[in-house]
């Protein structure tokens, strides 16, 4: 009788021990998967950053080379250079995909200074000897073409955010990515204008 | 309900975009402007480099966006169509659409760094555009890929390692050969039939010529797999 309970404990206990295991094993591969799809979030954050860094790189030397004309207006000029460095005083990690309010106010920045840029790129087109100009028109395809690549980032950024925040979603991953602080990410919403690349005039 | 489901897909047909073709040859004209011979001269031309520096340059000519954005379309098509290799990035798209007068010269990740954007754009301004004001098409894209050529220089030279299809056939033309000679052995020793002929029907080459067809010898293009940021220059003319 003794022995009976004994051989049945045990084969609960063997049951529960399994079951545990099991559960461990799934932990273990479900929590490796959204630290992979939380690494190729970054990845593609530091893209993005990379192309918005390289564009306030090129805009000192648009500045000068603009400023070189006499009559320029200089409301234009200022304006993109106060733009760009409110946006470089805003210090930037991975953390603030997390964060929705500083998210926003990353994306407002660079809004701003975006806008500020196609305003001097407008102003131009009052200038002939300036839009002849082979320096200006190499840093201004140079500025495209960053426009260009934050627009295809962004795109390939908001991809990889779509497959985390799906992931740590779903039943039952949702349960583990809320033990292990997994949160949710914040992607770009595009401001009314900015799905069209920039348009190049000549 | 039904017309909210038409309104629906007009609303997507609004917005669709030209279709992004499936490119089987280097040179690919949709406007029939190019004649034969300047289509093959330049599909020679463009595999010739591709094989010696093992760079990617591919031009496509399209006859409207209709109002999509170039740079996007240049992208859709970059990608679908896989130019350059995989492990180094090192694919060209030349587009141009010849009813917008629109061009772009779509660059590659790993050719960012020798082609850039100013280049791009510089090449597109001064090469290109000048002789397409005066409808010279053929002559203007020999300039612009002989430019872009000239652009990218020294960059990747001669690399052989990552040919995947060569070294598939080069395989099958050993194992050929080892067939080939053990049936003749075989049928040697087997003696009665001795001086009879050994025949193989024109089906037995099959295995050989995976990549040829399609465009007069040469065998057509093939994306290798890479991939593109959004670098390059757009113009028009």
């Amino acid at each position: 009788m003794k022995n009976k309970g004994m051989i049945f404990g045990c084969s609960i206990l063997a049951v529960i021990l399994l079951g545990v295991a099991m559960l461990v094993i799934w932990g273990i591969g479900a929590y490796n998967n959204l630290v992979t799809l939380n690494e190729s979030v970054n990845q593609s954050w530091s893209q993005v950053e990379n192309q918005y860094q390289r564009r306030a790189d090129l805009i000192p030397n648009l500045v000068n080379t603009v400023k070189g004309y006499a009559d320029f207006e200089k409301g234009v000029l200022t304006a993109v250079t106060e733009a760009r460095s409110k946006v470089s005083q805003m210090t930037v990690t991975p953390e603030i995909l997390n964060d929705p309010a500083a998210f926003q106010k990353f994306q407002s920045l660079q809004g701003e200074l975006s806008s500020a840029l196609s305003r001097l790129l407008v102003t131009v087109e009052n200038y002939p000897n300036l839009k002849a100009n082979e320096n200006f028109l190499q840093l201004q395809a140079q500025l495209e073409g960053t426009e260009n690549r934050i627009s295809v980032e962004r795109k390939n950024f908001n991809e990889t955010v779509q497959t985390y925040n799906t992931a740590i979603k779903r039943f039952p991953t949702s349960m583990l990515a809320g033990i292990f602080g997994f949160g949710e990410k914040q992607y770009f919403k595009s401001a009314p204008g900015s799905e069209t690349a920039p348009k190049v005039q000549f | 309900m039904k017309y909210f489901v038409l309104l629906f897909f007009s609303g997507c047909l609004a917005f669709a975009q030209p279709q992004v073709p499936e490119l089987n040859q280097w040179a690919t004209d949709q406007t029939a402007t190019l004649s034969p011979d300047q289509i093959n001269s330049l599909n020679f031309r463009l595999k010739t480099y591709e094989d010696s520096t093992s760079n990617q340059l591919v031009v496509l000519m399209i006859v409207t966006l209709e109002g999509y954005p170039i740079e996007y379309y240049s992208y859709d098509v970059a990608k679908k169509n896989k130019i350059g290799t995989e492990k180094r990035d090192n694919g060209v798209l030349f587009l141009i659409a010849k009813k917008d007068r629109k061009m772009r010269i779509e660059v590659g990740y790993g050719l960012e760094g020798v082609l850039t954007d100013a280049h791009s754009s510089s090449i597109i301004r001064n090469v290109v555009a000048p002789h397409f004001r005066k409808e010279e098409y053929f002559a203007g894209i020999t300039a612009g890929i002989n430019a872009i050529i000239a652009a990218i220089g020294g960059e990747y030279k001669i690399v052989k390692e990552d040919k995947k299809g060569n070294a598939g056939s080069t395989i099958f033309t050993i194992l050929f050969i080892l067939v080939m000679i053990f049936l003749f052995f075989f049928r040697g020793k087997g003696g009665g039939r001795r001086g009879g002929p050994i025949i193989f029907t024109p089906g037995g080459f099959g295995g050989f010529s995976g990549k040829s067809g399609g465009f007069g010898g040469f065998g057509g293009f093939g994306g290798g797999g890479g991939s593109f940021g959004g670098g390059g220059a757009s113009g028009g003319w």
